[in-house]
């Protein structure tokens, strides 16, 4: 183990992302995501990485996936605005089958709306801010620590599924810092990028889906053809207008991250064994809600509490689990009112799910959350 | 659990001083959070740090009821002290806080000036006031904010940082 250090959570995210091999930044600014930007400045271009300022955010992205293509580990950070800007280009990167990782520190919107204030606004965004129909993986750290991890797990799975990979930070976990023991480098798991099974002459075409529904086309420069396009296209690259073709890749996208859907949720439970009410919550604001758990607790209710890392493909399993178990689900997140909705969707009328929203800059009290478990524990279920 | 609360005006380095006392509560072993909150000004806005100490892990990262808050404006001290504990205590730079808030314990050195007459620059103002936090609350010890100041600090001014830290640590009995 290293030496325990008090770490900023954007800073661990930076960290996280290198020691899974990322050797590629580019992006613009922003608050409160710009300490992921200067701490890239500052240590990739020593470890013979690449950090590009470019200007504006959908080039930051753009550059990102022509990396990305030409073997490179790569990776952008933004916060609202800049991740509205970024979202055509997620989709580019969802149906050319481009590994790379968006970290997006969510702050309150919309449009420029509060630039230094915590929110939790950007969760449907994340899931459909780019159009058409596509899988997304997002994955929302609660500490420092897991800044880092997840930062890792997310260049893995960009890697693995050849797909953008979202980080949702939030201004609450990006900017505090706590003590962390960071893993050593030995223990972290890296997924190597993936290469082409076979020669052009044995038949190699980009786009042929291996077993695991993911393609394995060659970087540039590595003496393959390769052809990208955010056009629907064949297994050999090239646009088609095929329906066969199109219906098949729209499915497989999905199915490539469907079939290990249960292997990329990643959840905790805590005094859930005897629970009659459940608090369901993600990121910055789970750590108010395991405290307000505590707190009600001690008056005597039992509360338990699952606590999303996976916010996509939404962790349907574990809410239906939980509904089954108990009476009420309350759901506090700091925005109108946005995960409550799938909640909702997966408990099926099996739990009440109740929404605890706040969007007003400031972050929960344990009070406020442990009082509204107080209220719903106190009302006589019909 | 200790809950601190240290404030200013944009610039005047309580971030930074923040930054500092949390780090010497990991180097004693403890748990620690330090978070923030300003406005989008990059100088002279309010400016807001929290720490908080404990010896378990801390789930909620901010502080609820402070025990001690160390306010370097009257904007500050009028905007951030209210919710001080009865028996918790405010520490204000006399001369920038002329109208202290009422509360039942409170500690007036003039920080700024002290930083200004012993040291040259205004600078310093957040070191002599992380001397006096230590000595008011003995949340770490004077030792270990003295590793944690030289750690943090630009070399050459680790002398001048330590003298700052002395200065606010004896500026009281």
């Amino acid at each position: 183990m290293s030496e325990a250090r008090l770490m900023q959570g954007n800073e661990a995210c930076a960290e996280g992302a290198m020691a899974a091999g990322v050797n590629f930044f580019g992006g613009y600014p922003i608050t409160p995501s710009t300490e992921i930007a200067e701490i890239m400045a500052k240590e990739l271009p020593a470890l013979g990485g690449t950090f590009i300022q470019m200007e504006d955010e959908i080039a930051g992205i753009a550059v990102v996936l022509g990396a990305a293509l030409g073997g490179r580990k790569a990776l952008t950070a933004t916060s609202g605005p800049g991740f509205s800007l970024k979202q055509e280009l997620i989709g580019y990167g969802c149906i050319a089958e481009i590994p790379i990782v968006i970290a997006n520190v969510q702050r309150l919107g919309p449009a420029t709306g509060q630039p230094t204030s915590p929110a939790q606004g950007d969760v449907m965004q994340a899931r459909w801010g780019t159009h058409g129909d596509h899988p997304m993986i997002a994955l929302s750290p609660w500490n420092v620590r897991e800044s880092f991890d997840v930062a890792v797990m997310a260049v893995n799975y960009a890697e693995r599924f050849r797909t953008p990979v979202i980080i949702l930070l939030d201004e609450v976990v990006g900017h505090m810092r706590e003590k962390v023991v960071l893993p050593k480098a030995e223990d972290i798991e890296i997924y190597p990028r993936r290469k082409p099974s076979c020669t052009r002459e044995e038949g190699y075409k980009p786009y042929t889906p291996m077993a695991d529904l993911v393609p394995n086309p060659a970087d540039f420069g590595t003496g393959h053809h390769i052809h990208v396009t955010g056009l629907v296209h064949d297994e050999t690259g090239f646009p088609t207008g095929s329906a066969q073709v199109t219906e098949d890749t729209i499915k497989r996208l999905h199915e490539k991250i469907s079939r290990v859907q249960e292997q990329i949720t990643h959840y905790d439970e805590f005094f859930m064994e005897d629970a009659e009410y459940a608090v369901l919550a993600y990121g910055g604001t789970a750590r108010t809600a395991y405290a307000a758990v505590e707190l009600a607790r001690k008056q005597g209710i039992k509360v338990g509490m699952v606590r999303l890392m996976t916010i996509w493909p939404f962790a349907d399993k574990i809410v239906k689990k939980v509904a089954k178990k108990v009476k009420k689900i309350l759901v506090p997140e700091m925005n109108y009112g946005q995960l409550v909705l799938e909640v909702e969707r997966a408990a099926a009328g099996q739990a009440t799910v109740i929404s605890l929203p706040k969007y007003n800059t400031e972050i929960f009290t344990p009070q406020e959350i442990s009082t509204a478990i107080e209220e719903l524990a106190a009302e006589v279920v019909k | 659990m200790q809950q601190l609360r240290l404030c200013g005006s944009g610039g005047q380095g309580v971030i930074t001083a923040a930054i500092i006392l949390a780090e010497a509560a990991i180097m004693e072993n403890k748990e620690s959070v330090q978070s923030q909150s300003y406005g989008p000004e990059a100088r002279g806005g309010a400016s807001k740090a929290e720490v908080i100490i404990s010896e378990q892990f801390i789930y909620h990262p901010k502080v609820v009821k402070p025990d001690v808050v160390l306010a370097l404006t009257q904007q500050a001290a009028d905007r951030y002290s209210s919710d001080l504990c009865g028996n918790g205590i405010l520490i204000i730079d006399e001369d920038l806080v002329p109208e202290s808030p009422i509360h039942p314990s409170i500690v007036k050195v003039p920080l700024t000036r002290l930083a200004v007459e012993e040291l040259g620059k205004d600078l310093f103002t957040n070191i002599v006031a992380l001397g006096l936090l230590v000595k008011v609350t003995g949340v770490v010890s004077f030792e270990t904010i003295q590793k944690a100041v030289a750690k943090r600090v630009p070399k050459a001014t680790i002398e001048k940082n330590m003298k700052a830290l002395q200065i606010g640590y004896d500026s009281i009995k």
